[in-house]
């Protein structure tokens, strides 16, 4: 090793799924990470320091999150790791980053497991306990009372929030009617559907990922059933409406933030993503961006890079502007802050309410 | 091989892993300079070793070919943390008297634990299956497999699709490599023995041996349950060392890895497969740089090495051994 006054830059890990089967998750996550990262630089760094981004790919396998994060810690020399969306392979990384001291940050993990880790483990998501309810609640004010459950048992996510789901509906006067489930790269969905039907629901929850629930809403259209269609954030992405066309007009679902909110804050992230990158961004992109942007603020405040100091910093983030919220981090290391409801109208995904944690 | 031999094979693979790696200025020899990282890769690859060596007794030593290896892995990862993360206070309670030793005895507990479900799991796959031969077995096997995957995904009480966390973390290199040692040493005494004579008596004319009077369905059932016994610790070390296990681990997928380490090191040769489950970890790391091209690279590497050496890397390597040996 250098001597610390030699050190001119803050090496920064990121592991993320750049290939493989969550890819586009991976990749989205990336791109916003990297341009807060940039803007940071561009703004004159942290603590007179450049922060220098290091990413690994970990193809979306179980076991390449370990190694990769392994690698960053001891080879990289990192003192913080971002990373990563998917649940399953953040809890792979979670210990190691207890163990070593480093705080981690997930842009987009869901499961509340994440971070009952251990202290160095942080969020700034919501989580599927509260998605859940933000579901259960909005489905209860538009008085849909009867709900089917269609739950992707692959998923872990799918699993959690439609368990969560059930729980708030169940003591706050809805009813499930039927409970159906599909694993993730299913085609056929009719069997549940009519089965659903059978129980003449108000709604139906489709808490699994987009291609799925697109395809579930287009087969339910086409056995006659009216009623419609929510989901969680697993639905943001453009594929829902190619896989869903019309079928998935007037279907709800909750999301991180909403492109079309005009705060500022939003605004702005929208203008620099597109300039960068020619595209729109997602939720995924606003979460990697507000990771890296937490981050930075934390080693501002912190004034040095030391694991447990920078650990304590994190731990004290409060009302923090990010894109997906003003975010505060409660004393379980997750993100406090609000959920939107977007609604499917012309293919396009429109904002209707801010639902408070 | 002899069994010495083997033995020292097992030091000698050891050694060359170690010093495969002794380039990077930071990891140096000895031993305990090796920083987490190249640990991590020491220890993935010894459990490599396990089950290229195990699966190579059903597909290359028996020829019967299988693919759901993964699957009796998953069941030692998951029968192997049912023991240590859901059952680990009370039976670390019951284990109190032995002091500060009650942890390792959990630990070797819950490897034999593993590996017998596993094994167990190999009865009940191989009895009806083996049967059957060719690209019939091997989709059979592959349905097993995926069956015991789906039917851990449903089941609750280990986390479901959500997977188990929380799994101590024992699995060291120490006990990796032993267990690895441990493998490579069993299969070659098998091999040497009635027992393994009956298997290459399987795989090279089934006919022929039946009408010899070899009971090829007991030796099959044989070769799949010790398979399945060492799939299933390489599953509890894995376990073990990540500390949280999800049913996607153990997909179909997982199972063609190793099937890959088997053909390329040779089909039958346990210093072949050795010598590829080492270096086939070893490359996922080096082809890092690579990026995006990385499985680009590997794909191309195997198409390279099928072309230019079909029957594998050390395919054969066993026999030439043996006839030098016989000639001095």
């Amino acid at each position: 090793m250098a001597p610390s006054e030699a050190v001119t830059e803050i090496v920064v890990g990121e592991f993320a799924s750049l290939s493989g089967a969550t890819a586009s998750f991976g990749q989205s996550s990336h791109k916003g990470t990297a341009m807060a990262v940039d803007e940071i630089n561009a703004a004159g760094g942290v603590l007179g320091k450049k922060m220098r981004l290091v990413s690994e790919d970990d193809q979306s396998k179980p076991g390449e999150a370990a190694t990769v994060v392994r690698k960053l810690i001891s080879r990289e020399r990192i003192v913080a790791l971002l990373g990563e969306v998917a649940s399953s392979r953040s809890l792979e990384a979670a210990p190691i980053c207890q163990q070593a001291g480093i705080p981690m940050i997930s842009p987009a993990s869901t499961n509340p497991k994440v971070t009952e880790v251990g202290d160095f483990v942080f969020r700034v998501c919501f989580i599927d306990p509260f998605q859940g309810t933000v579901l259960s609640k909005f489905a209860l004010s538009k008085n849909w009372k009867r709900v089917a459950i269609l739950t992707d048992v692959k998923q872990d996510y799918s699993v959690g929030l439609s368990q969560f789901f059930k729980a708030h509906l169940s003591v706050n006067g809805g009813t499930v009617v039927s409970e159906q489930s599909y694993s993730s790269g299913d085609k056929d969905f009719k069997a549940q559907l009519t089965a659903i039907k059978g129980t003449t629901p108000d709604v139906i929850l489709a808490s699994g990922y987009y291609t799925e629930s697109g395809l579930i809403a287009l087969q339910a259209r086409e056995l006659q059933i009216a009623a419609p269609l929510i989901g969680g954030d697993g639905w943001d992405s453009p594929s829902l409406v190619e896989v869903g066309g019309k079928a998935v007009e007037g279907s709800f679902f909750s999301n991180h933030f909403s492109v079309e909110d005009p705060a500022p804050a939003i605004q702005t992230f929208l203008k620099k993503f597109n300039d960068k990158y020619h595209e729109q961004p997602d939720a995924m992109a606003a979460l990697g961006y507000d990771s890296a942007m937490i981050l930075a603020d934390a080693i501002k405040r912190a004034g040095t890079t030391e694991g447990p100091k920078l650990r304590d910093a994190l731990a004290a983030t409060k009302d923090f502007s990010a894109v997906t919220g003003k975010i505060t981090l409660n004393p379980q290391r997750n993100a406090d802050k609000s959920a939107v409801m977007l609604e499917v109208r012309n293919g396009q995904f429109k904002y209707v309410e801010t639902v408070a944690p | 091989m002899g069994s010495r031999n083997s033995l020292l094979l097992c030091v000698l693979v050891f050694a060359v892993v170690s010093a495969l790696f002794t380039g990077h200025p930071e990891a140096a020899w000895p031993l305990a300079q090796i920083d987490d990282y190249l640990l991590n890769i020491l220890i993935m690859a010894g459990i490599n070793v396990i089950l290229a060596v195990s699966l190579n007794i059903v597909s290359g030593h028996t020829g019967q070919f299988s693919l759901g290896h993964a699957g009796f892995m998953a069941v030692g990862a998951y029968g192997s943390a049912a023991v240590t993360q859901i059952g680990g206070k009370p039976i670390l309670n019951a284990l109190s008297f032995l002091g500060g030793a009650a942890p390792i005895c959990m630990f070797v507990l819950s490897l034999l634990v593993g590996g017998l479900l596993a094994a167990l799991a190999g009865f009940a796959v191989g009895l009806p299956s083996l049967r059957l031969k060719g690209d019939y077995l091997a989709i059979v096997t592959l349905g097993f497999g995926e069956i015991i995957r789906v039917v851990i995904q449903n089941t609750e009480a280990v986390g479901g699709a959500r997977g188990l966390t929380g799994i101590p973390a024992f699995t060291t290199l120490g006990w990796t490599w032993g267990l690895a040692a441990f493998c490579i040493y069993c299969v070659s005494a098998l091999i040497r023995s009635t027992y393994g004579r009956g298997f290459l008596a399987v795989r090279d004319d089934e006919i022929a041996a039946e009408a010899m009077g070899v009971n090829t369905t007991k030796y099959k059932v044989t070769a799949f349950v010790v398979g399945s016994f060492f799939a299933g610790l390489a599953g509890a070390l894995y376990a073990h060392l990540i500390g949280y296990i999800t049913p996607e681990g153990f997909s179909f997928l997982k199972s063609v890895d190793v099937v890959v380490m088997v053909i390329l090191g040779g089909m039958g040769s346990t210093l072949g497969v050795t010598v590829a489950a080492i270096l086939l970890t070893a490359l996922n790391e080096l082809l890092r740089q690579a990026e995006q091209y990385r499985m680009v690279a590997f794909a191309l590497l195997l198409i390279v090495l099928m072309i230019a050496r079909p029957q594998g890397l050390l395919g054969g390597i066993d026999r030439w051994l043996q006839a030098r040996r016989n000639r001095s």
